[in-house]
């Protein structure tokens, strides 16, 4: 083929090839790193909070007036709650998954003030948690109705049984078959507690941490003054019942207020939202790239077309053809794009190190580099046909003409 | 001389108007992206309050568990014991000091038929109206005796005295807040700090508090807690009392220091206090008591958000993709006019004066792009509001530092890119060109 004199007619004028490929290199160094971290974030995104996300919603309801009867209210609403037709079932829980607020603790599997607990999110819930929250036991057992206990604000007191997740059963006791059902743990460093129940799986409430899948149920309804009632709707009532469930809790105690109502669905759109806009954001920007760069291709190759008029239409008086030409310029092409997506190759490792170290992203996926060098080549191709085709078509009489 | 190239720059970028277009929509776009996520991290990392900033100290104490497994670069908890937060107080050895916390009550309008809502609160002393330099609208903040004997005064945010007072003046008159009646002493003036430097730990970029009371009144009455609360210990016993004798960390502290000498004068204080305090079996860690000032306090804080410094980078890169593209064309163009430039040269026009020429013709392109890419600006940080909604509301302003630094690095980007152009352009001799002519 023509790569000799190809190279040789680029190396007479480098400094545009040499953009070109530059410019590629920097592309595909921003491409491969940007769809690296929308891979990271769609995959955090996709996980299961382990709640049945479609049918749930939750309300707040704040007691203000000096003699607000809590515990009084929260029997009665969660009697009414359940009782209304549409829901399946209703508990009052300090968190939902996703929420971003909750309580955490750490327990441990020796008892000792210089043993380190392992971390672990806390809803408090009573015997219909698990129903509620639509979780699935794996083994053990549910709460029982008799060992839900009340909890004042201030009180450090804990249960003396508890339902933990699968992840948080192996966090513990990683060695164990059986994992942690039957054991007993310690809280705030010496308080045993009975793992009862092991529930297959359930997220924190917050989406960052990395202990998202350790949670532990406690029987326990809170006196905390402000509270949190969650929703099961059957299948299809959720949008039905929200606005009764509102209206019930506003007119059937005035002494405080309901607010904040919203749907897991909502909740889990709020919990993304920084990561869906990045994602949203990285398209739109690699989009952009790409088209500037191709419009850069475009440019200069007709810029490189319209000086050598002259040059082509003496080839082709001298007999080339017209696919010889086209390919004289694709080829061209490809030779400073396989150069540009080779530095780009090591700009994109070079890159992804530095983000690494500076932001503890991920590392890239290997199949991500061949994957962006070949489709950048390809669009080198697409970019630069246009101008070739107008190359091929100078006729060859425009060699006889002096300017 | 100027205006004659400025004419003649603006010929040759009407003579081809393909790639002069090219070349504005490429650092339009360069500016529009990186000017976008410039303009969140500038006012992500904006002084929120520069005439006292390195003034204003945030107080941290180590009164954290020895069993913390990674003892090196272990920083002191973010928040303060109520215990350590009172001792410091009474001492009173900064010029000013607060403590504060957030909460949340509720207000219970007096006019029928007007339904009670919540309404954001914080807890402090009467140093953090003076301190924070509060500015009024009515009344002012309360007196420190307000503190002491447990007075039930409020200060109101202008959004809520709208809300509640129709914006009147509401001095002396009460509101209701969880059953109980407070004294309105003012009316605070749009109040609106990017970040809110004073309670990071809850939220860099949330708006302010609408009404601020006394933190021992809230303390008094058992009102809710609204904040962020760590404990590494539970409270010995139960009840309030036990809660606030235990070593959970719930408090804010702030302290007013004009000089460094004060500055070190309080440090050696703080640190004679840890010491005490050991003697007594608490502070179990290796003296680590910190003092940082309002924009060293953002740093610790890393108020500003990762992705935006990602996408600061990014689109950082993204210009160099556009100014590379941007030399690449202005190469074409100027070599393109090799035969107007041989001619100049032949008929005497210097290097230097063909060099200004075609500096200014990158210039008026960079002014151009400059321009273009301030309205893709704006548009971005509509996109980014959009997106993002609420939270991101007040960091997607553009005041006249950012237009002009648009405007400036377009064109600073554009004679950049035409150095090199310009001076291949210059290169050119007057007679091979000429000669094919």
């Amino acid at each position: 083929m023509e790569i000799g004199p190809i190279w040789r007619a680029m190396m007479r004028n480098k400094t545009g090839a040499i953009l070109i490929a530059l410019q590629i290199a920097v592309t595909m160094a921003i491409m491969v790193n940007a769809v690296s971290i929308m891979q990271e974030r769609s995959e955090k995104m996709s996980r299961p909070s382990g709640v049945d996300e479609n049918n749930i919603f939750f309300i707040s309801s704040v007691g203000f007036a000096e003699d607000f009867n809590e515990r009084v209210t929260i029997e009665e609403d969660l009697a009414a709650l359940r009782a209304m037709p549409g829901v399946v079932n209703a508990i009052q829980s300090n968190s939902v998954p996703l929420s971003g607020g909750g309580w955490s603790m750490g327990l441990q599997t020796e008892p000792g003030e210089e043993i380190d607990g392992t971390g672990v999110a806390i809803y408090f819930v009573d015997e219909h948690g698990m129903d509620t929250f639509g979780l699935n036991l794996l083994a053990g057992k549910n709460f029982d109705a008799t060992e839900i206990e009340w909890r004042e604000r201030a009180s450090s007191e804990w249960p003396a049984n508890i339902l933990v997740t699968q992840a948080m059963s192996e966090a513990l006791f990683p060695d164990e078959p059986d994992g942690a059902l039957g054991k007993t743990v310690y809280i705030n460093s010496d308080e045993p507690i009975t793992i009862i129940g092991i529930i297959e799986q359930m997220q924190a409430p917050w989406n960052g941490w990395d202990g998202v899948e350790r949670v532990m149920l406690a029987p326990t309804h809170t006196l905390f003054g402000s509270t949190r009632y969650i929703i099961r709707a059957e299948p299809g009532m959720r949008d039905e019942l929200m606005p009764k469930v509102e209206a019930l809790l506003a007119e059937s105690n005035k002494d405080r207020i309901v607010r904040s109502m919203r749907t897991m669905e909502e909740t889990r759109e709020r919990s993304y939202r920084g990561d869906s806009s990045m994602i949203k954001i990285l398209t739109f920007t690699v989009v952009l790239l790409i088209v500037i760069t191709s419009l850069g291709i475009v440019g200069l190759a007709s810029f490189s077309v319209n000086r050598r008029t002259k040059q082509i239409g003496t080839r082709r008086a001298l007999g080339a053809s017209k696919i010889a030409i086209l390919r004289y310029f694709m080829t061209e092409n490809f030779i400073i794009s396989l150069i540009g997506v080779s530095v780009g190759a090591a700009l994109t490792i070079g890159l992804n190190i530095i983000m690494i170290e500076a932001f503890s992203l991920t590392r890239i996926s290997w199949y991500l580099v061949p994957v962006a060098m070949l489709m950048l080549l390809l669009v080198g191709q697409a970019a630069v046909f246009g101008p070739a085709r107008r190359a091929s078509s100078v006729p060859p009489a425009v060699a006889t003409r002096t300017v | 001389m100027f205006s004659y190239y400025l004419k003649l720059g603006w010929l040759s970028i009407r003579r081809n108007p393909l790639l002069s277009t090219l070349m504005i929509a490429a650092i339009a776009i360069g500016i529009g992206a990186s000017m976008t996520t410039i303009t969140v991290n500038y006012v992500m990392s904006s002084n929120p309050i520069p005439q006292k900033s390195d003034q204003l100290f945030y107080v941290q104490l180590d009164s954290w568990d020895a069993n913390n497994p990674d003892d090196d670069g272990f920083e002191p908890p973010d928040q303060m014991t109520y215990i350590d937060a009172m001792a410091l107080m009474k001492a009173g050895k900064a010029y000013r000091q607060i403590a504060s916390n957030r909460s949340g009550l509720v207000l219970e309008p007096q006019g029928e038929g007007e339904r009670p809502f919540n309404v954001d609160t914080r807890n402090t002393w009467s140093d953090f109206f003076p301190m924070f330099d509060l500015r009024f609208i009515y009344g002012s903040g309360w007196d420190d005796s307000a503190d002491y004997n447990l007075e039930r005064v409020v200060v109101l945010s202008k959004e809520i005295n709208e809300k509640v007072f129709g914006g009147e003046d509401s001095v002396g008159r009460s509101v209701r807040l969880n059953g109980m009646d407070f004294q309105v002493v003012g009316v605070m003036d749009e109040f609106l700090p990017v970040p809110k430097f004073y309670d990071v730990t809850n939220g860099a970029f949330n708006a302010p508090e609408e009404i601020f009371i006394p933190f021992n009144v809230a303390v008094e009455y058992e009102l809710p807690r609204n904040g962020n609360t760590n404990c590494w210990k539970s409270p010995e016993g139960e009840g309030f009392e036990a809660f606030l004798n235990s070593e959970c960390a719930w408090i804010q502290f702030w302290a007013e220091l004009r000089d460094n000498n004060e500055k070190q004068e309080y440090m050696a204080w703080l640190n004679a206090y840890a010491e005490q305090q050991k003697e007594f079996g608490r502070f179990p860690r290796p003296l680590n008591n910190q003092l940082s000032d309002v924009m060293e306090w953002m740093e610790i804080q890393e108020v500003v958000d990762d992705d935006a410094q990602v996408m600061l980078g990014l689109s950082m890169l993204f210009l160099l993709v556009c100014l590379l593209n941007t030399i690449g064309l202005l190469l074409a163009k100027f070599l393109g006019k090799s035969g107007d430039i041989g001619l100049r040269r032949a008929l005497g026009a210097s290097r230097s004066s063909l060099f200004i020429q075609h500096m200014i013709e990158s210039g008026l392109i960079g002014l151009g792009g400059g321009v273009i890419g301030l309205g893709l600006t704006w548009l971005g940080l509509r996109g980014i509001e959009m997106l993002f909604g609420d939270s991101v509301e007040n960091l997607v302003g553009l005041d006249w530092t950012m237009v002009l630094t648009a405007i400036g690095l377009a064109i600073i980007s554009a004679l950049l890119a035409g150095l090199y152009p310009t001076w291949r352009a210059c290169q050119i001799t007057p007679a091979s060109q000429l000669k094919i002519q």
